[in-house]
Order: structure tokens, then sequence, then C-alpha cells
């Protein structure tokens, strides 16, 4: 997504990401994001990316990535071997974002997801009024061009969270080209939250 | 990719050199401890080694190729095996790097191999050659880049068996290499890849020309040989590139005899069989197929433990109709290298040529070769790119 909302969410993860860190970006399309981590933040990063031409633009601008499918796992990474794993947009459009969020929260010391919320007030208005499937600025698709997967709502996340035992450290809500801090299941476009395993932190 | 500018030179009239060390009694001890001396390896280089000789980059060749990897020899028609991809602007930038293409022991293009002379014996080795491995064959060309007063490559690379000696330089000589580019190949064989392997083999010594390896000054294995390209070819291909390439397509000059070739595969096929035997050794075929045989990178350990201690940067290319070499044996030595921490890149494009795609599909390997190489060498991260 090339969206103002787009380069919004990406400011806001950029600034989650602590200086020198390690960062492994699942699904991390044309790179751009690494990009930023790489310049801004002086990042170790790489990628996993299932889309051909979006390889060839990664290598282009330098970076290291891995073409291949993240819905088969992570077998090639040991247990924390990265300060943060990334689902930038991405875990909407994976088969199973259950059994990825579960290795990605394995792989990384923390997690960094970021998602477009479908209980926006504008997609309820469609559904409830319209009767349709909603299109808004972070859903830009139609029902059978849309890349997504799966659709859920900032409170399915939360309440997913809790029920798996995942640690939110950090949210972050971003509507129409600005932060939104009351509300977000009903005024943000797109979710982005760090999240931990609250396991392991029991653990040590 | 269509804006990709592929419109690049050709390095012109080129000439195979020979370097000879080894020489008794201080010969090269080989892998199962044999000692093999003298030893001639065939190369040929292009571009210019910068000041620093920072800028040198072997290519490894597959089995049947040689050291002439691109340019013209004089009065040739077609150019080197992979001209495509090694010259100026292009993937492997010859304005750029210094390019060392070497050929390998055991072979039959210049370099020291069955059908050389034992000079215990005045005589070809034939089956007196000792058994070689890729990691023999590494340890040759270590030889040759000190006599080129390289110490240390800017990358390693090749397709197919170029790519199990690409592997070869990380394991056996890290510290000599900044990066490789591994190719269509595997860090081991498996049993359908030895199975083929052991066809070609059966299919020379079945000839009675063979005679047990010593037919030098005599008739050929030709007819052996040649089944043995044969099964090569066929296994180079895809069901869908052999389609494409002959259909069910008859010949123009059939005979009227039973069983001579009818369809365009069978007259391509024995085309590449017949013209194979007038530039390739069999008793050649039958050690580098042992040594791709026998190659195993992992030797026995896990997978984690196979780069461990090395720091290199790899690019690892895969073809998605490649069933000889399929894409998951080029998964598992990013996974090796990945467990290890190694800067790993990956990329499985899209192709219907089966094995030859590495040969032919230049425009995707071009792009990721050139800018893999530019951050390599640059140690550049991140800037301004044309796409």
């Amino acid at each position: 997504m090339k969206s103002n909302t787009g380069s919004l969410e990406h400011d806001i993860i950029v600034t989650l990401v602590k200086p020198g860190a390690s960062v492994l970006d699942l699904g991390c399309g044309d790179g751009d994001l690494m990009t930023r981590l790489v310049k801004e933040k002086n990042a170790r990063a790489q990628g996993i990316e299932l889309n051909e031409p979006a390889i060839y633009k990664c290598v282009a601008k330098g970076l290291s990535v891995f073409h291949g499918d993240i819905d088969s796992g992570l077998p090639e990474y040991d247990d924390a071997s990265f300060d943060y794993v990334i689902l930038s947009q991405s875990l909407q459009q994976v088969q199973k974002p259950d059994a990825v969020l579960k290795e990605a929260l394995r792989v990384g010391a923390e997690v960094i997801v970021s998602f477009p919320n479908f209980a926006h007030y504008t997609a309820r208005l469609q559904i409830a009024l319209g009767g349709k499937t909603p299109i808004t600025p972070s859903l830009p698709y139609e029902w059978y061009n849309t890349p997504n997967l799966h659709f859920l709502s900032i409170s399915d996340f939360i309440g997913y969270c809790s029920k798996r035992d995942i640690r939110i450290k950090k949210s972050a809500f971003v509507g129409r080209n600005r932060r939104i801090r009351i509300l977000p299941n009903l005024f943000a476009l797109i979710g982005i939250f760090l999240i931990a395993d609250g396991k392991r932190k029991a653990k040590t | 990719m269509a804006t990709e500018k592929l419109l690049t030179g050709n390095v012109g009239t080129v000439e195979t050199q020979y370097h000879t060390f080894a020489l008794p009694p201080d010969e090269m001890v080989l892998e199962n401890g044999e000692t093999l001396g003298p030893v001639t390896l065939a190369y040929e280089t292009y571009g210019e080694l910068n000041e620093a000789k920072s800028n040198a980059i072997l290519i490894l060749h597959a089995l049947s190729g040689d050291a002439h990897v691109a340019g013209y020899h004089p009065g040739d028609k077609n150019p080197g095996w992979w001209d495509s991809m090694v010259g100026p602007g292009k993937g492997f930038d010859t304005d750029k790097y210094y390019v060392v293409c070497a050929n390998i022991i055991g072979g039959c293009r210049g370099s020291t191999g069955p059908s050389s002379i034992n000079p215990r014996t005045d005589r070809p080795y034939a089956l007196d050659f000792p058994l070689v491995t890729i990691a023999d064959m590494v340890d040759a060309q270590r030889r040759l880049l000190d006599h080129l007063g390289i110490d240390r490559l800017l990358s390693v690379s090749g397709g197919s068996m170029g790519g199990m000696q690409a592997l070869q330089w990380m394991a056996s000589y890290p510290d000599k290499i900044c990066s490789a580019i591994p190719v269509s190949t595997a860090m081991r064989h498996t049993p359908q890849q030895i199975a083929f392997d052991e066809v070609g083999r059966q299919a020379i010594i079945a000839d009675p020309n063979w005679n047990n390896g010593d037919y030098y000054g005599g008739l050929v294995p030709a007819r052996g040989l040649a089944v043995a390209r044969m099964v090569g070819h066929i296994t180079y291909m895809s069901d869908k590139s052999m389609e494409e390439k002959f259909g069910r397509r008859f010949r123009d000059e059939r005979k009227p005899f039973k069983f001579t070739p009818d369809f365009e595969v069978e007259g391509y096929l024995q085309y590449r069989g017949s013209s194979f035997v007038d530039r390739f050794d069999a008793n050649s075929y039958l050690y580098i197929t042992k040594a791709m045989d026998h190659f195993d990178l992992t030797r026995g350990r896990k997978l984690r433990d196979v780069f461990k201690g090395c720091d290199v940067k790899v690019l690892v290319i895969a073809f998605k109709s490649d069933w000889l070499y399929p894409a998951y044996q080029s998964q598992e030595i990013v996974k090796a290298c990945k467990l290890a921490g190694l800067d790993a890149t990956y990329c499985e494009i899209d192709s219907t040529y089966g094995h030859d795609a590495f040969l032919l599909e230049v425009e995707e390997e071009t792009h990721l070769i050139k800018y893999f190489l530019e951050r390599v060498h640059n140690g550049r991260v991140v800037e301004n790119y044309e796409i």
C-alpha cells in the first residue's frame, strides 16, 4: 500500500525498533520498510517474500531476502534469533495466521504486527446500511480481487492476544493521515501492535 | 525487469591458459590420500585485476563445461558456455571485475584427467587415475589462484556441479571468499540424481570399446558416451520445454527403415550424444559423475553445523521447473546458511527450461547477480537503484 496511511504506519513501526536491532520482515514486499529500518535504525534486516518481482526489487536495494512462503513456518531460524519479527500488513494475507504468529513469536524476542481494521466505522456502515463488503482506505480491494484471506478488527486481535497469552507491550492506531487515540476499533484504519510471548517472559 | 539493460558487450577473442603445479616429488595429496602430479589446470581470465586485488570472481563450470566461459576462441562460431552472463556490462561485469574461469582435475578440457599422460608409465592414466572429489577440484583451483596472486575472491559462482564447487569453496576456504553464488545445485545428490548418473556410467561401461577404460589410441566408447549424454540431456530439460521445443514433430530426413529416429526429439538427442563424443572423454565422464555423486557437504553433520564459522554472503538461485536439482535442495542450502547466521538471499526463478534454465534465464540471473555483487563489492546496503 502506497497510501499516506501506509507511510504513517511505517513511521510508527520504525520508531518501535531500537537502533542496531536484528529484524526479520515476514512478507517484506518490495523491501521499503526494511530499507527504512536499515537507513534510519541501522538495523540488520532480512526479509521473506513470496512474490518473485518483489524479490528482484529487494535485491536491487541491496537487501537480503528469502523467496518463500511464510505459511510453511520458519524452521531455518532458532528461537529468539531476532530482536524483532515484523508482520506489516501480511498477517491477514497468510493461510494460517495463528501458526504464522506462533512462529513469529518463537523466532523474535518481540513481534510487530500491523493489519487493516475491519471494524472501522465506515466499514460498519457499508455492511450495516449498504449490505456490501466494505471498501476502506486500508481495505481498498473488491471482494473478488482482495489478497486478504482473513478479516479482523482491533478488538479481535486484542481478544486473540489475551486468549493466546500474548503480551501487548505497545499499540498504535492510524486513521486517515493521523494517529487515532480514542476508540481505535471504531476510528482506526490500521492497528499496530508490539507483542511478545507472555509465557517466555514468565520463564526468564 | 523489462527495462533492464541487456545490450552489453562481449569480451572478444580469448585464449585458454594453463598452469602446471604439483611437480613430483611435491605432488598434490588428494582427499583419499593418493597423490597426483604434475597437475595442469586450464583457465581463462577476463577483465583486469584491480590494485587491491579485491575484484576477482571465480566461475566454475558444470559436468561437461570447460574454462572457456565467455568470448570467442579464434575461428569459433559460438562463444563460451556462459557468455550471456560474463562480459562488459553483464551479470559478471568484466568492466568491474576480474573474472577467472577454472577447469577441473579429472576433466578432459585441458586439465589433468584420465586421458592425460601418467608420468610413471608414459601412457594415458585411464583407470590408474585416482578418484578425485569436488574438494580436490577446489584445492587445485586454490593453487591456481595462488599462482594468479589472488588471496581472497570477491565471489565464487557456478551452476550445477559448478555450484557444488562454489559450496565446497565455502566449506574448504571460507576465509578466501567474500561471497558465493551457487546456482541450480545441491549440498549432496539424492538417490534419483545418483541413479541418472549411474545409467550414464553403465552405458559407457557396457560399450565393448570401453575396454576397462583402456581405449586411448584405439576406438573410443562412442556409443556408450553418446547414450550417457542423451540421458543427461533429458534430465536437463523439462516436460514443458521438450513439448515446446519438439512437440511430436517428425524429422524431415526420415528414413524408411525401422527404428531410425522418427521424431525431432530423437534426432536432437542423437545429435547431442554424438557431438558430445567429439569433445569429451568417456573416462572423465565416469570420474566426474562419481565425484558429484560422492559430494556431500554435510558429511553427516547437522545442517546448522555445515557453515559454522563461515562469514560469507550467499546468493542462492534455483529454477521452478528444474526437476534434476529441485528448488528444495537450494532451500536446504539457504537453511544451512541461515542456521549458521550467514547473510543469505534466495530466489526461485519462474522458468520452464528445467535444469538448463541456469544457462538460459539470463535476464533474471543478471539482475540478481549484478546487484548482489555490487552489495558485496561496495559493502553498500541501500542506495538508489534502477529497475
